[in-house]
């Protein structure tokens, strides 16, 4: 299973990266989503995990972008913000959607549930 | 005296606060009724004062004119009878009959019986001499040859002499006629002699009020009948005699002693009279005083009335006034309460999502560093460790940064004076929106100099002003904008601050609006219109001012000026 993390606290993904490999999950990260759509062209991924709220380019926006390139990829976003109303109204069915601070089991269930 | 409840405020309270004073509303408004009420009054008091005077006065004259004028009447046809009679005799007896003593002194009887006032009568031919007499008094042969009386009637043909006392020291007075007779070719003259005790009676019968006095002066103005208090008999008149007039005339004359007189004059026609009808103007005048005292009770009453209803109308309304103030005020303060509250909350949420961010780093370091002591063993003296320990006291820093930025805004400060740097002051508040910004692309442009001098002003109602300001720029911009924020010192000891965005601007319309309490253009989507208000409010309290320029679709540019020294204190 391949994994895309994005999300702009640096810190955060390249941890959570480590930590989703030491679980035998392969785990990308980046910061922004313009690298984001450039490392999805170069691998294909199962699954990305985005930040809702990122500069620029927003984590809905990022899996508009990506779904329209590579329908097969599933998505889960991590908000810092309480907001499940923002999310519903931006995002299809489907989506999956955990509030920071995440347990990383709960992100592990998430992701083979998306996988399966 | 009951003091009412706004004499004591203090109008000066709290800087730039715009409470009214009340005391100076009040003496204004008692002023300005005193004068539009009290003038009117007076005036139409002063001219209804004057026209009773007028009329008053103009009705005396009038009414000594017509005595005078009836008096004259009288005494004139009262001559002009006795002078008739004369002539009467003249032309029916004829000389010769009248030279009979005794047919005369039957004339004399009859005259006396008929016409009344006859003294004597006699004859008088053209040398002087007395030719024909009967009376009381032995006057036959007397000579008048020389007397002007004589050389007078000679010439004009009658005569009517002053009153005198002549030989028989009793006041009488002479009519004669010139009388010719064609038989003898020869002049004579009919003399008679009239007491004055008809023409007295004639005077004294007048009616005249208060103090009125009529009598006769002759054209010397000696007194010719006896007057009540002007003089005595054949004496000097006290007042002033005017020149020969057809027509009567009245004066008002000052009298010896000073007292005021109206005085009606005519001369009577043929004769040395003159009536004088004198009255003491005060007499006259007196109803005037009591018209004045009445319109003085009047108006004292009606000014006192006037200025009590206006004293407490005044202090009723201007207490009105106040309480309102004092409501509005309680109630500004309650709103502004609020809206502190209500940007507390919008930044608690702002800050729940500043927080997880941090704490979903320490989460997945803290795990990370579990993981390695889980899944490896030689990671004892290991440097990454060092790193992600350091990376989670890093992170538990921001948390605590942010918080303690949550709790000095949300802490409720009255007044709290500060030395503030106005640099730090604004990071602060960007701090907050920084995150937004980046979510929505827009630019923030600082530009604001690291020396700017410090100045004492209250950190809260500062902060509060910009984040208001710089929420209102957001809410005005679409993604992608700039936000630009400037300082600068200003001359005068103050310094000026900017914020300008490149929104989508306020119509000209609204811009003098935008201050105001409740005026909102965002009434629907739930905005209360106070945002702007409070800041302009706390701008206000601080001692400064705001002042905003827009461009629809350019953008807007609110400025605030500070005062270095900050506002006295409080």
């Amino acid at each position: 299973m391949k994994v895309l993390l994005v999300d702009d606290e640096v810190e955060l993904v390249s941890a959570m990266a480590e930590r989703l490999g030491f679980r035998g999950v392969e785990a990308d990260w980046t910061d922004n989503g313009a690298s984001a759509l450039e490392m999805a062209e170069k691998t294909d991924y199962d699954v990305a995990v985005l930040d809702m709220k990122m500069p620029k380019i927003s984590g809905l926006e990022l899996q508009e972008k990506l779904a329209e390139k590579h329908p097969g990829m599933r998505f889960i976003f991590l908000s810092g913000h309480g907001s499940e109303k923002d999310f519903k109204a931006g995002c299809a069915a489907g989506c999956e959607y955990l509030i920071k601070p995440i347990q990383l089991e709960d992100l592990l269930e998430k992701l083979n549930q998306a996988v399966c | 005296m009951i003091k009412p409840t706004f004499w004591d405020t203090d109008s000066s309270l709290g800087p730039g606060k715009s409470l009214f004073n009340y005391r100076r509303i009040w003496r204004f408004a008692i002023a300005l009724l005193t004068v539009v009420a009290l003038i009117p009054l007076l005036v139409m008091a002063t001219i209804d004062y004057n026209v009773t005077r007028s009329s008053l006065e103009s009705e005396n004259l009038l009414r000594t004119a017509r005595t005078t004028s009836n008096t004259r009447r009288t005494v004139a046809s009262f001559l002009k009878e006795r002078t008739k009679a004369l002539d009467f005799l003249a032309e029916h007896e004829g000389i010769a009959n009248l030279r009979d003593c005794d047919n005369l002194a039957s004339i004399l009887a009859s005259l006396k019986s008929s016409f009344g006032g006859f003294v004597d009568i006699g004859i008088i031919n053209n040398q002087g001499s007395q030719i024909a007499y009967i009376g009381p008094y032995d006057l036959l042969g007397r000579d008048y040859r020389d007397q002007a009386w004589f050389e007078n009637t000679m010439t004009q043909g009658t005569y009517v002499s002053n009153v005198f006392l002549g030989f028989r020291d009793e006041p009488h007075l002479v009519v004669a006629r010139k009388v010719y007779d064609a038989k003898a070719d020869e002049a004579y003259i009919l003399r008679a002699t009239l007491d004055t005790a008809q023409f007295n009676a004639m005077l004294a019968s007048l009616d005249l009020p208060g103090g009125g006095d009529a009598f006769l002066v002759d054209v010397d103005g000696l007194i010719q009948t006896p007057s009540k208090f002007h003089g005595k008999l054949l004496q000097k008149v006290d007042v002033d005699i005017p020149g020969y007039s057809e027509k009567t005339s009245v004066q008002q004359t000052r009298g010896g002693d000073g007292t005021e007189y109206t005085v009606g004059y005519a001369y009577v026609r043929g004769t040395p009279f003159v009536v004088l009808v004198v009255k003491h103007t005060e007499e006259l005048m007196k109803p005037l005083r009591t018209i004045r005292m009445e319109l003085l009770w009047i108006l004292a009453t009606s000014v006192a009335l006037i200025l009590l209803v206006i004293v407490g109308v005044a202090t009723y309304m201007v207490n009105k006034i106040y309480i309102a103030d004092q409501t509005r005020a309680r109630t500004l303060h309650r709103m502004e309460h609020t809206n502190r509250m209500a940007s507390i909350g919008r930044l608690a949420a702002g800050v729940a999502h500043e927080i997880n961010n941090p704490l979903a780093i320490i989460n997945e370091k803290a795990g990370l560093i579990s993981d390695l002591f889980h899944f490896k063993q030689e990671y004892a003296q290991d440097e990454r460790l060092q790193k992600n320990i350091q990376s989670i006291i890093d992170s538990v820093a921001r948390c605590g940064r942010i918080t303690k930025r949550l709790l000095s805004f949300a802490r409720h400060i009255d007044v709290e004076m500060d030395s503030i740097k106005f640099k730090e002051l604004a990071d602060e508040v960007i701090d907050f929106l920084r995150k937004e910004a980046e979510y929505r692309s827009i630019t923030l442009d600082m530009n604001i100099p690291e020396d700017l001098p410090e100045f004492i002003s209250d950190r809260g109602k500062l902060q509060q002003i910009f984040l208001n300001l710089v929420n209102n720029a957001f809410q005005a911009m679409s993604d992608g904008g700039t936000l630009s924020i400037s300082a600068a010192k200003a001359a005068k000891d103050s310094l000026v601050f900017t914020v300008a965005d490149d929104g989508c601007g306020i119509p000209e319309t609204d811009l003098k609006r935008i201050f105001d309490p409740f005026f909102s253009t965002k009434k629907k989507t739930g905005g209360t219109g106070l945002g702007l208000s409070i800041t302009y409010g706390l701008v206000q309290e601080l001692g400064g001012t705001m002042s905003v320029e827009s461009e629809v679709g350019r953008g807007t540019k609110f400025t605030i000026t500070m005062p270095l020294a900050g506002p006295d204190k409080a």
